[in-house]
């Protein structure tokens, strides 16, 4: 068959134009402002008066890159759990009933992101160039021994944690629902970030609800060892 | 009036107008919805989400008792909320928040607390 030669160069030059395009569409920058700044900031600063706090809609991921497991992420931006059972922000999804607080369950959604594996990639690939430079690295050895049952003592006794973080320790599930899940924390989150995050909480998030606790680097580190267990 | 006082003027007005209001201290009420209401509840009577969600070992206090809170000194309150339950031989689950809040807000959380117990402390 002979071909028409223009037809050729035709083709030719679409395949050509068409490869910029699907550069762009795999750009992760803008998947991640398309995509998740609606709900998201990307820029910072974290919220500083109380109203502000509960107008943010999603958490802060201009620190991404220093708070999450890249591996993670690819996964979680395709399909998507709910990490905070009592929302972003507590109080706009408590109710009264009975002069008892609770969770209005329906009003907690999950993260709408269904991004196929390429796009999540992308995004990911993005969200951890987004880094505090200031974020102290390698100050937890991950593979140092832990010794589990002092560190649940600590998490769950000697101080607050379990109040609000819900954990798993054997086959038990327990603790409060106003901070985020740490039943699989040890996936999601960069232990770097835990021991900072842990050190100074108003560091990341001037008025959060977490407490500024003093303890010694041991005990810090032991529970981000903790956290950092649970996969 | 020449231009330049004008401008000046202009400045000092913004800068009143536009003073960061994240400097000053919180409305006790804020602060404690906030910090306190995830235990406490967000009526003060100890029912807050993380008690109904049985994730607490130990009942947080109901602030609206004044039988109870009238036991304890402003002193007491102010030692509670600042160094956590262990300073007052309660539960460890009550944390210290005097690295979060400040002297000052601290002080208007004790008001606030007589408050909702419509009760005075213990002198």
């Amino acid at each position: 068959m002979r071909v028409f030669p223009p037809l050729i160069i035709a083709i030719s030059q679409f395949a050509f134009s068409a490869q910029p395009v699907l550069a762009q569409a795999l750009d992760g920058k803008a998947i991640v402002t398309e995509r998740c700044a609606s709900c998201h900031d990307t820029t910072g600063p974290a919220p500083r008066t109380y109203q502000d706090v509960l107008d943010r809609k999603a958490p802060d991921l201009f620190y991404a890159g220093s708070k999450f497991n890249r591996a993670w992420l690819v996964d979680w931006l395709q399909n998507p759990t709910i990490i905070r059972r009592a929302g972003v922000m507590f109080l706009n999804h408590t109710a009264e009933e009975g002069g008892k607080d609770r969770i209005v369950e329906e009003t907690v959604k999950p993260c709408p992101s269904d991004l196929s594996r390429a796009q999540a990639e992308a995004a990911a690939d993005h969200l951890m160039a987004l880094k505090d430079p200031a974020m102290k690295t390698g100050v937890v050895e991950p593979a140092k021994k832990l010794r589990k049952h002092k560190a649940y003592r600590l998490f769950t006794k000697q101080l607050p944690c379990i109040g609000c973080h819900r954990i798993k320790f054997g086959k038990r599930m327990k603790g409060g629902i106003s901070g985020p899940d740490l039943t699989k924390a040890g996936e999601r989150l960069n232990p770097d970030w835990v021991y900072a995050r842990i050190e100074n909480p108003q560091y990341w998030d001037p008025k959060t609800w977490m407490p500024r606790i003093e303890m010694s680097h041991r005990k810090r580190e032991m529970l981000t060892l903790f956290v950092s267990s649970m996969k | 009036m020449s231009l330049g006082s004008s401008t000046g003027g202009l400045m000092i007005a913004l800068a009143v107008v536009f003073e960061p209001t994240g400097s000053r201290a919180e409305p006790a009420e804020e602060n404690y919805r906030l910090y306190c209401a995830q235990c406490h509840g967000t009526r003060g009577n100890g029912q807050g989400i993380n008690q109904t969600a049985d994730g607490l070992a130990v009942s947080p206090r109901d602030h609206t008792v004044a039988k109870e809170m009238s036991k304890l000194s402003d002193g007491d309150l102010r030692l509670a909320i600042a160094e956590g339950g262990d300073a007052v031989q309660k539960s460890e689950l009550m944390p210290a928040w005097g690295k979060t809040l400040s002297a000052e807000e601290i002080d208007d959380l004790v008001l606030y607390l007589r408050k909702l117990c419509k009760c005075a402390g213990r002198r």
